[in-house]
């Protein structure tokens, strides 16, 4: 989930709400989709803009620790596959950011509220990538809690985002599926490999489950981004469906998910498992996360080394513009 | 073009050597660009850049694959991207030229796309059909790849006073390096009189005019500088390809036992 913790704006109950209010929100109910020149709540365009934002962000800066492993593939069909991936995850950027410019704000105003700090990216981004199993990790667990809450996406009400969506799920199931063959041939490889695919299953899992964000049970903004189909799931529950699908796919590598507590529960029919550590979560959302300021920095120095080329390659648009003009 | 050797080179060492030649040069070049992941000035170029580095790889791993089955010992295109020195390296020196800024990232891109469109044109025509398909496939690529990287020389070299002036700065660095490729050798003359690929130095008149074409829309000047560093045919490189092959073989030479 590349979106957390999103604050929705602007809620209210059904006799408070104007008379444009009431018919946008019964066009949600009944399942339309909403496009970006149809009337909509000033609430709804600002939390869209803040959860696709996030996300978008969120594809971008996770270039980083993946990219890390880019020049030590260990194959050329591994590299291939890997940049491939990457790849992709720059379009994905690309396509949610188009999304979230139908609701009125520039890729460029976007990105300078994340460089300045204003706009968050997924926590998971901020942990590193240490060896060549982290990357089948990342793959197989931050790819596949990803999707958990991206399928379900595809039907969001806001028709830019939803259709991105659907291309973005097509891709990650590809990611998720690279990342579970890489932690196969490390799980039944020497046992260097095999410890190493432990190790990064160990480190990799709570930060996983930490993607789906805290409870929100409770939380309003929560209720308020459900009932505009913004968000289809509680994080709680997407994070149960990725524990209960994630823990045969251990088992099948031969590897131990790294929680004393994980018991299958039949009354619920679901595993019981333990909870990450929130503190952490709330650190790493702070900036104190083990990668933020080398993710921040990347990002930044990207950014302002740049400025020159963007620069020029205006500078000469402009001219072959004021030349054809001159014709 | 040098004078044929005296004694024959066997037939399989010079197409083998020649398959090197143009493999290393599209692997060390796609990954020199893959070091630009997650960092480059727009989106749509880490895309972009992203895309040339797969391309080269791609095609680094066909002409690598078909060396080592050439070679008959067992080897396959990992082993020799993967468990060679610098010194059996094969490589241009253009190719291993370190990004340093996006100028001579692009300036090192349009030389070298000049050359391998040409290069590969000629290939295309081998006398050899599992090399001709290899050069056809690599040539769609190619032709994008310079249609990108000349915008762009022109975008920047014709763009603000800063980026001309730091495409200009990138020229010169990298001008020295630009006659390597058509100064062939008694493999490249074996290889020529083969009809297996292209004779190097018939390779210059089309690069010349392509160069100076781009260049002089791109309103840069050609430096006066002469184009003499030359090493890479016979496995002489400059400091930095032992660093990237350090970097890119780090798992194949820490675990020689593992398979990934």
């Amino acid at each position: 989930m590349y979106a957390q913790m999103v604050t929705s704006e602007g809620g209210k109950a059904r006799d408070e709400m104007t008379p444009e209010e009431r018919a946008f929100q019964d066009r949600i109910d009944r399942g339309e989709r909403i496009e970006p020149k149809d009337w909509m709540p000033e609430g709804y365009r600002k939390t869209l803009i803040r959860q696709i934002g996030q996300h978008a962000h969120s594809e971008v800066v996770g270039q980083l620790p993946e990219g890390n492993w880019i020049t030590r593939a260990p194959t050329l069909e591994r590299k291939q596959i890997l940049l491939a991936k990457v790849q992709d995850e720059a379009g994905h950027g690309l396509y949610l950011y188009s999304a979230a410019e139908t609701l009125g704000v520039s890729r460029d105003e976007l990105t300078g509220m994340l460089l300045a700090g204003k706009m968050k990216y997924s926590s998971i981004f901020n942990y590193p990538t240490l060896t060549w199993a982290d990357i089948g990790a990342v793959g197989w667990l931050v790819d596949g809690a990803a999707i958990m809450n991206q399928v379900p996406l595809q039907r969001t009400s806001y028709g830019p985002y939803a259709r991105a969506m659907v291309r973005i799920c097509k891709e990650e199931s590809f990611h998720q599926r690279q990342g579970y063959s890489i932690m196969m041939t490390m799980a039944r490889g020497t046992p260097d490999q095999k410890a190493m695919a432990q190790d990064a299953l160990n480190r990799f899992w709570y930060p996983s489950l930490m993607m789906f964000g805290p409870s929100d049970k409770d939380s309003v903004h929560s209720a308020q981004s459900m009932a505009w189909k913004i968000k289809i799931n509680t994080n709680d529950e997407l994070r149960q469906k990725f524990v209960d699908q994630t823990v045969p796919q251990a088992r099948f590598l031969g590897l131990e998910i790294p929680d004393p507590g994980l018991a299958w529960n039949e009354e619920k029919g679901g595993h019981d498992f333990s909870q990450p550590d929130w503190s952490e979560f709330y650190e790493v959302l702070k900036g104190n996360g083990p990668c933020n300021a080398e993710r921040m920095e990347a990002r930044i120095e990207a950014w302002e080394d740049g400025a020159w080329v963007r620069e020029g390659l205006m500078a000469h648009a402009e001219k072959r513009a004021a030349a054809h003009a001159a014709e | 073009m040098p004078a044929l050797p005296e004694t024959t080179i066997p037939a399989d060492a010079v197409l083998f050597e020649t398959l090197l030649r143009v493999g290393d040069s599209a692997l060390i070049l796609g990954h020199r660009v893959s070091e630009w992941c997650g960092h480059a000035p727009t989106l749509e170029e880490d895309i972009a850049l992203a895309n040339v580095a797969l391309d080269l790889i791609g095609q680094a791993t066909l002409w690598l694959g078909l060396a080592a089955e050439i070679e008959g010992a067992g080897r396959d295109a990992d082993a020799l991207a993967f468990r060679r020195d610098a010194g059996g390296f094969r490589n241009l020196l253009l190719a291993e030229q370190p990004n340093r800024d996006f100028a001579v990232t692009v300036m090192r891109q349009f030389l070298f796309d000049a050359w391998h469109a040409e290069m590969l044109a000629g290939l295309a025509v081998s006398t050899d059909p599992r090399v001709a398909e290899i050069a056809a496939k690599a040539q769609k690529e190619v032709a994008y790849h310079l249609e990108r990287s000349e915008t762009l020389v022109i975008g920047l070299g014709d763009g603000t006073p800063e980026s001309h002036a730091r495409m200009q700065a990138a020229l010169t660095r990298l001008w020295p390096f630009t006659g390597e490729p058509f100064r062939g050798d008694a493999t490249d003359a074996a290889a020529a009189e083969a009809g297996i690929a292209p004779d190097p130095a018939a390779l210059e008149p089309g690069w010349s005019a392509r160069v100076e074409a781009v260049l002089a829309e791109a309103t840069l000047t050609l430096p006066d500088t002469a184009r003499f560093r030359s090493g890479g045919r016979s496995g002489v490189h400059g400091e930095a390809l032992g660093l990237l092959l350090a970097e890119m073989q780090f798992l194949q030479r820490a675990y020689p036992d593992a398979r990934w």
